[in-house]
């Protein structure tokens, strides 16, 4: 995910620079308003709707498989990890979880904002949720390769915000 | 139904000083916060030790002190041209520079002298639950600080709307309703007229919300019984925060709408798409907010897909209206190039191309993935490093040169090309940190991560260098400009 965003964003500017730069070697030149004013605007409502077009279907598309499932739902996954952040530190009811099955991690925090992201061995960022007092946060996700995984905090909480990473093993069934 | 810009008027002297004195405080800070921002990236690269009590300071105060002087420097630029078609008060514009500088002073003592390092952001019950960090007293004095500026500019807006209603009679009519919704065909409101009335009001709305979160957390300082709910706190802090950094945007882009048809001598009309925009942009920036809380699983799930779709909205006023309108305005328009037309085009530039990696980051999917990793400071500095400040730059070297104080060397070119390469190489590297994951806000960064820091930190080193040429010509501008009459 984290490519596709970068390559979307990447083409996206590089377009934004182009139409930009088009422009700016024509902007010397001179013409007479009336003469020129239909043209640029001439293609601003097919943009529009070209734009809103994409946007429904990015919309539709990704929307259809949102991160909130565990929210609201009443199954219970089988293995279920309480995390609370603490400054500066985290408790894991368990560290230690089987491959290829759903986890469901109850995230909360026992005093300030703290962010649960889950970090793999190369340290790709692999899902996250807010850790907040007073609310659990349910997220729930399959570790699909055995390993250590790291918990680092992804809200600002203080002084030892990025001394807070914990561990968590993921061992084969 | 269109109408132009009429005519620029010029300021009386007190009017013009008391600008003068906004943009030099505003040419200062900014610079002063670049260097501390610069200071952040090189202790995170390990090339400067810098303790992480420090940079948390730093970071702190370089967080609050860019969204103050963007609203401060924004409502200088938004006065300037405003007050050429309003009857606003000289003194309530002053007033809240003095108010802001009031502010100003808590916030550094609370920071420098107290210790305080809540982020900018200051999210319940951080400033009062510091780890035994920071006292009460600090984090007391930095939200007295932070209440302080708001009182300020919400004056200047009550002045602000007061002058709307008096000219035009009402707010609706600020905005160009009447020939938005009900077929009017006289006259609209000019576009900085129009600009002005959506900041109030989206503005006022923001300050209201801070306030009203600020004054509970001092209360739960001073009374730890008086709890708050977090997520009520988060999502106040994030309608003030979102709006009022946007604001000041729509203030700033003001200067664009003011200066670029000088240039190419084409005037920027009011059109109905251009009304339309603005009463749309109104609305979404205001709606828009649930997009920081994307990661907030406890939020009601309507409110986080609202936020993503009017993510994807926002994009297009500042795509379609803004910058079309700025290309069709220098298009074949036989542009005369200068400092104040270069930064304006970079302005719109930036603006336009930031909004894209921000959009894709409010997709929820990307979020789960990239929220508060170095991509989102990786959008924000984009629209804002290079949309929002070229726009005060523009501001400062039109100013100048309007005057025909000095003008421009090839030293102010080399510094303008220094700054453009320097940000954006700046800004790229931010977002490439973010798909690589590393986390924002990390004061030590793990060893993998500070060849990303160190070239982020050249391109900030070359940024910065142009920005100081840009703030010594300008300060050095300013006696002459001040005399002028």
């Amino acid at each position: 995910m984290q490519e596709l965003a970068w390559l979307i964003s990447l083409a996206l500017i590089i377009v934004c620079a182009a139409v930009f730069l088009a422009v700016i070697l024509k902007a010397g030149t001179e013409a007479k308003e009336q003469d020129i004013q239909g043209g640029p605007y001439r293609y601003r409502r097919p943009s529009f709707w070209a734009l809103v077009g994409i946007g429904v279907l990015t919309a539709i598309v990704s929307l259809s498989d949102l991160p909130y499932a565990a929210q609201g739902a009443s199954s219970k996954a089988s293995q279920v990890v309480e995390a609370t952040g603490y400054q500066w530190y985290w408790t894991l009811s368990r560290d230690e979880v089987s491959v290829g099955e759903p986890v469901e991690f109850r995230v909360t925090s026992a005093d300030v904002n703290h962010g649960f992201g889950i970090y793999d061995e190369s340290l790709r960022l692999l899902a996250q949720t807010q850790a907040m007092p007073g609310y659990t946060n349910r997220l729930r996700f399959t570790f699909q390769k055995p390993g250590k995984y790291r918990i680092l905090c992804l809200e600002y909480c203080g002084l030892g915000h990025h001394e807070m990473p914990a561990e968590i093993s993921v061992v084969a069934r | 139904m269109t109408t132009t810009n009429e005519p620029a008027v010029r300021l009386d002297l007190d009017a013009k000083r008391v600008v003068l004195g906004y943009v030099a405080v505003s040419a200062l800070v900014l610079a002063l916060m670049m260097v501390l921002g610069l200071l952040m990236r090189l202790a995170q690269g390990e090339a400067l030790a810098i303790p992480p009590d420090l940079t948390y300071q730093i970071m702190t105060i370089h967080g609050i002190g860019m969204v103050g002087i963007a609203g401060f420097s924004g409502a200088a630029i938004m006065w300037y041209f405003a007050n050429q078609h309003l009857q606003l008060t000289l003194g309530v514009f002053q007033a809240n520079f003095v108010i802001f500088l009031l502010g100003v002073v808590a916030i550094l003592m609370s920071v420098f002298l107290g210790g305080f390092a809540g982020g900018w952001t200051f999210l319940y019950p951080l400033p009062a639950h510091s780890g035994g960090v920071w006292e009460k007293g600090a984090a007391t004095a930095y939200l007295f600080g932070l209440l302080l500026i708001g009182v300020g500019f919400l004056l200047l807006y009550l002045d602000v709307a007061r002058a709307v209603i008096e000219k035009y009679g009402s707010l609706a009519k600020g905005l160009g309703w009447p020939q938005l919704f009900a077929g009017d065909e006289g006259e609209a409101p000019p576009p900085v007229v129009v600009a002005c009335t959506v900041v109030l009001i989206i503005n006022t709305l923001s300050i209201v919300c801070g306030a009203a979160i600020v004054l509970m957390c001092l209360i739960n300082i001073i009374e730890p019984a008086f709890a708050i709910n977090p997520l009520l706190a988060k999502n106040l802090i994030y309608v003030f925060g979102h709006v009022f950094i946007n604001a000041a945007i729509y203030m700033a882009v003001v200067a664009i709408y003011e200066i670029l048809p000088r240039h190419t001598g084409r005037p920027w009309k009011t059109t109905r798409v251009l009304l339309g925009a603005w009463t749309a942009t109104g609305v979404m920036v205001v709606l828009v907010y649930p997009h920081h809380l994307l990661m907030d699983f406890v939020m009601p799930v309507w409110m986080l897909a609202m936020g993503q779709i009017i993510s994807y909205c926002s994009g297009l006023p500042v795509l379609l209206v803004t910058a079309w309108g700025a290309l069709a305005n220098i298009y074949r328009s036989g542009m005369r190039w200068n400092m104040t037309s270069g930064f304006l085009i970079l302005a719109v530039f930036g603006w336009s191309a930031g909004v894209l990696p921000a959009i894709v980051d409010g997709t929820i999917v990307v979020n789960y993935v990239m929220h508060n990793t170095m991509w989102v400071p990786g959008h924000f500095h984009f629209y804002l490093l290079l949309g929002l400040v070229p726009m005060i730059f523009a501001f400062m070297y039109f100013l100048v040169g309007s005057e025909g104080v000095r003008s421009e060397t090839n030293i102010d070119k080399l510094a303008f090309w220094a700054f453009v390469v320097g940000a954006l190489g700046f800004v790229m590297m931010f977002l490439y940190s973010g798909l690589q994951s590393v986390p924002r806000r990390w004061a030590v960064h793990f060893p993998e991560w500070l060849a990303y820091d160190q070239i982020a930190s050249v391109f900030a080193a070359l940024a910065v260098a142009g920005v100081l040429v840009f703030m010594v010509r300008f300060l050095a501008g300013v006696p002459r400009l001040y005399a002028a009459d």
